[in-house]
């Protein structure tokens, strides 16, 4: 029964979940963000045979190299974690987490892992083109790797493309397309890699900051500011496009993300964007949500009440009807199970036809207390203001940093290299906040109206997911420790000679 | 002929490796890793709680807790 979950075990699983994802999280965004940097420089070394950028090209990929390696394979312990943590979503979601996942592993890891011997091995021994077209693929192959990750993400946050199947408790894929490219797994796709590229961009400038803070490296370093700050303001502007369009589409698909986002209880019409306090813009969260300087956001207390008009002309149901909605579709499954075992067809079909009306609010039906669909308020708040300030901070920062390399003072700023250098921190932050507002804005849900936590979650010892939250933390923090240490080494090594 | 291109594939991998200067501590770091995720939390931390079970099982077992689960 429902009472023999322990709910601390469910705060620890998911607190077990959050940890490894956002390490993980600290070594991907870099290696998708060097990928697209170095791959330009290389292009300059082929186009031009300049030596420097060769040079350039071959630190920039070490640093790659460093980073690829220890966060290679960090992922797989999530997938672990599905399959103890999370076993009745592990079932309950099917092929359609499977699937993406399995072409993730087979297609874009073995893709990815084929290319980055030759751009690593491969300098002198293969043709210069053929080089160059290693490292685009070994960065694409990544790219790859996060599109399919990014899909299954998606469908958790909006499931499209599926039928749920009574007989065998799970979700079937229909449509493979409506999966793969689902609007929310595009925007999100475009979101979150160019906010990588923008990540990177920050390392590349900050690191070559540093050597100009030395007095070391002049050329090189101003050189790789250049590229970055050009890819970064480019990476920069596109993701603050897609996050306007992701906006947008929250209000459709996630409502209470959205409100929760803005702390806003009571909605209404022509609704002010709450930049912090009192500091408003007026009839900005009603564009955003709407497109439409007057349309009318719902506000938690709204969406739990219901009775507001949806942009499709329908009432907006009150929860407490979305949940009486999804007993019903429980009890169907229970009347649909027993109607199996005793044979009786007819029985089964009436039940799967309740189950087929109430499907869209089936997660309903394990929620106790209305109050309990309300994400973190203040946390999902304060994570989206960091994560907006500081995207709009490093567009600024790019343009300026463009600016004073066409005024040729770039090497001279000293105060802007210690920008750059405490920026790369920064860009982690805004990364990581990023994921907050996505993943803690879905709460209690695994899966958006079908699966909470609380009928996710396996039911383990609390104890034993203690244990291996702690023993995570553990290896996660040495091999961060290892990654800086090797990393910090290789910079103030610097570039190598060409030989 | 193939033999010839998977000596030479063979010839590069081997080369590459053994040139390797900061690669070995890395490769040393992966091993270590992946010993760690897949002998030591695999094996005893992560034994997937479906493991043993027949499909018809696992559909039962899903079933009876997602159903079991709800609040009455």
């Amino acid at each position: 029964m429902f009472e023999s979950i322990d709910t601390s075990m469910i705060d620890w699983s998911r607190a077990q979940f959050a940890l490894t994802a956002m390490y993980h999280w600290l070594f991907v965004p870099l290696t998708l963000g060097l990928a697209v940097i170095m791959g330009v420089m290389e292009t300059l070394y082929v186009i031009t045979g300049n030596e420097f950028w060769k040079r350039t090209a071959k630190f920039w990929i070490k640093l790659f190299g460093i980073n690829f390696a220890v966060g290679v394979a960090t992922g797989l312990i999530l997938e672990f974690q599905f399959g103890t943590n999370w076993s009745n979503y592990s079932w309950f979601v099917g092929d359609i987490f499977g699937a993406p996942l399995a072409i993730e592993g087979i297609l874009a890891f073995f893709m990815e892992a084929t290319f980055v011997a030759v751009m690593f091995f491969g300098w002198n021994k293969v043709g210069k083109k053929f080089h160059l077209a290693s490292t685009w693929l070994t960065g694409l192959g990544a790219t790859i790797s996060a599109w399919w990750i990014l899909v299954a993400n998606s469908w958790m946050q909006y499931p499209v493309g599926m039928e749920f199947n009574p007989d065998t408790v799970r979700n079937e894929m229909i449509d493979f397309m409506a999966v793969a490219f689902s609007p929310v797994a595009v925007m999100k796709f475009l979101h979150t890699v160019l906010s990588c590229w923008m990540l990177g961009a920050v390392f590349v400038i900050g690191v070559s900051a540093w050597y100009l803070i030395r007095k070391r490296e002049k050329e090189f370093a101003v050189g790789s500011m250049k590229i970055a700050a050009w890819v970064g303001l480019f990476a920069a502007l596109v993701t603050a496009g897609t996050g306007d369009k992701s906006a947008y589409q929250v209000a459709q698909v996630q409502p209470m993300k959205l409100a929760a986002m803005e702390a806003l209880y009571d909605g209404g019409t022509a609704e002010p964007l709450t930049i912090v306090g009192n500091i408003k813009i007026p009839k900005m969260l009603s564009y955003l949500a709407t497109h439409d300087l007057d349309g009318y956001v719902p506000g938690i207390n709204n969406i739990l009440l219901g009775g507001y008009t949806l942009p499709d002309g329908s009432k907006a149901l009150p929860v407490i009807e979305k949940m009486n909605r999804g007993k019903k579709a429980i009890a169907a499954l229970a009347d649909f199970r027993q109607a199996k075992q005793e044979g009786g067809e007819a029985k089964m079909m009436a039940s799967q036809k309740v189950i087929e009306e109430n499907m869209p609010y089936f997660g309903y039906g394990y929620i106790q207390d209305p109050n309990s669909l309300v994400p973190n308020v203040w946390m999902l708040f304060w994570a989206f203001r960091v994560m907006v300030g500081l995207g709009m901070y490093f567009i600024l920062f790019f343009i300026v940093i463009l600016f004073l390399a066409r005024k040729h003072k770039l090497s001279k700023v000293t105060w802007l290299h210690w920008v750059a250098l405490w920026s790369i921190p920064l860009a982690y932050i805004a990364s990581q906040a990023g994921w907050i507002v996505a993943e803690m804005g879905r709460q209690p849900w695994a899966i958006q109206d079908l699966l909470p936590l609380n009928a996710a979650v396996s039911n383990l010892q609390t104890g034993s997911v203690q244990t291996t939250f702690f023993i995570f933390l553990i290896m996660f923090t040495v091999l961060l420790i290892a990654e800086i240490g090797i990393m910090v080494k290789a910079i103030k090594k610097g570039p190598e000679e060409s030989k | 002929m193939i033999k010839k291109s998977l000596i030479s594939i063979w010839k590069f991998y081997v080369d590459g490796f053994r040139s390797m200067t900061l690669g070995r501590t890395l490769w040393l770091l992966i091993l270590i890793k992946l010993f760690i995720m897949f002998f030591v939390l695999k094996l005893f931390f992560f034994p997937s709680f479906l493991k043993g079970k027949t499909t018809e099982e696992k559909e039962e077992f899903v079933g009876s807790e997602l159903v079991e689960r709800a609040v009455d």
